[in-house]
């Protein structure tokens, strides 16, 4: 254990990753504004119209990376989760409930970017086909876990509960990831995939993943700042709490 | 066996019998999920007999027309193995178009010959592309006919039917 080049169980601690985080956010915040900046830029400006669906689709550079996000951020909450069952750390659920809250914000932007887009193309704002219900159960997923947290006063209990709900909800990952492939939806299959070439004009294809990274960036930012604000809160009784605002009030 | 292991097996083992618990519902409630059925499962008898479903397929090209009534539309709904006449009265969406993906709900006539819609929906592939860029595969897939056309005129064979690639809508 000794040997290693960096031993990561020293920021599992709540008073060593507090500085950590804090210095890393402000890269990640800049980061994304640089990648939101020329992801907008290329999506709005540079990308060509769509052929059947003209300047509407460009909807797709917040729609696309808010889906992606609110998956990917939920199976960040779940290893979390998972980790702080299996190991007891007390970091695990600080980030797991710095999480949500912007998973939420995703799984939410999703769900009404991708109604303002039904509308006009498809002709609805909503329907019930696999892709949209599974989405929705996953904002649901998100809620459940906050109100949880939220109604237990032990953190220690709250983030046990909320691991399990958590957890449970990860099946829905993949339902929502391949519900376009297992069965019939409105919802048009995946234009980028890991497996095959994508079905995109490259100049779109870039703002896109620019606008995902953007997202990535954001998310990442925000959550720290919150798990931050989460272990002052948690652990305000200890000297480490105490030490570091009274520093951060001097300065 | 530490208890930490011991957590970590029922983490894992919870999410097995989970995963599969998931797989075998969703399996057994697959024909519920799927959002249409197409005209094939129509003609097998497939779709629910007096109730209200959706179907979904392609716009046959050249067969959207106005009845004389001069608001119902009628077109063929095809998935290219079997073709559904549809009735619809109302405005369609802007995407509907001849050979591209539609779904429509409403109800089968009492000969199940016509599918009378009270809703339609255009269901877009997931293709993103310039016109020009469009343009240019339209037209590369003409040429690609017409020299295929060419070449079989060529060779004094008749044209033999080709069996049609599956759409991707």
């Amino acid at each position: 254990m000794n040997n290693r080049l960096i031993n990561w169980f020293k920021y599992a601690s709540p008073q060593s990753f507090y500085p950590l985080a804090g210095k890393m956010i402000p890269w990640f915040a800049a980061a994304g504004a640089v990648f939101g900046i020329a992801g907008l830029w290329i999506g709005m400006a540079v990308a060509p119209t769509d052929f059947q669906q003209g300047e509407g689709y460009r909807i797709i550079f917040i729609h696309v990376p808010a889906s992606w996000m609110s998956m990917f951020i939920y199976l960040v909450m779940a290893f979390w989760a998972a980790l702080g069952l299996a190991y007891n750390t007390r970091l695990s659920g600080m980030m797991a409930q710095a999480l949500a809250p912007t998973g939420a914000l995703m799984a939410f932007l999703s769900l009404w970017t991708g109604a303002l887009w039904g509308k006009p193309m498809w002709g609805t704002w909503w329907v019930w086909d696999a892709r949209l219900t599974s989405e929705l159960i996953l904002l649901f997923l998100y809620i459940g876990f906050i109100a949880l947290q939220a109604a237990i006063d032990d953190p220690r209990r709250a983030d046990k509960a909320g691991a399990v709900l958590a957890l449970v909800g990860v099946v829905n990952i993949p339902i929502i990831y391949f519900s376009v492939k297992w069965w019939n939806t409105l919802h048009q299959g995946a234009s980028v995939s890991l497996n095959r070439a994508p079905a995109m004009a490259s100049l779109m294809l870039w703002g896109m993943l620019l606008m995902a990274l953007a997202f990535w960036m954001y998310s990442i930012a925000i959550a720290l700042y919150r798990a931050r604000t989460i272990m002052l809160e948690r652990e305000r009784g200890t000297e480490w709490v105490k030490e570091t605002l009274a520093a951060e009030g001097a300065k | 066996m530490k208890a930490r292991q011991k957590r970590i097996a029922l983490i894992a083992g919870g999410l097995a019998v989970l995963g599969i618990a998931a797989a075998l519902v969703l399996n057994a409630l697959n024909s519920n999920i799927a959002f249409y059925v197409s005209p094939t499962d129509v003609a097998a008898g497939k779709a629910p007999q007096g109730k209200a479903f959706r179907i979904g397929g392609m716009v046959k090209e050249a067969s959207v027309k106005r009845e004389a009534d001069g608001v119902t539309m009628a077109f063929i709904v095809t998935d290219t193995e079997t073709d559904l006449l549809v009735n619809y009265k109302g405005i369609l969406p802007d995407l509907f178009q001849e050979g591209k993906g539609v779904v429509a709900q409403g109800k089968l006539t009492e000969d199940g010959t016509r599918f009378v819609a009270s809703e339609v929906l255009a269901k877009h592939d997931e293709n993103y592309m310039p016109p020009e860029a469009a343009q240019a595969v339209a037209d590369a897939h003409e040429r690609a006919a017409t020299n295929k056309a060419a070449q079989e005129a060529a060779a004094g064979a008749p044209a033999a039917q080709q069996p049609a690639a599956k759409p991707a809508y």
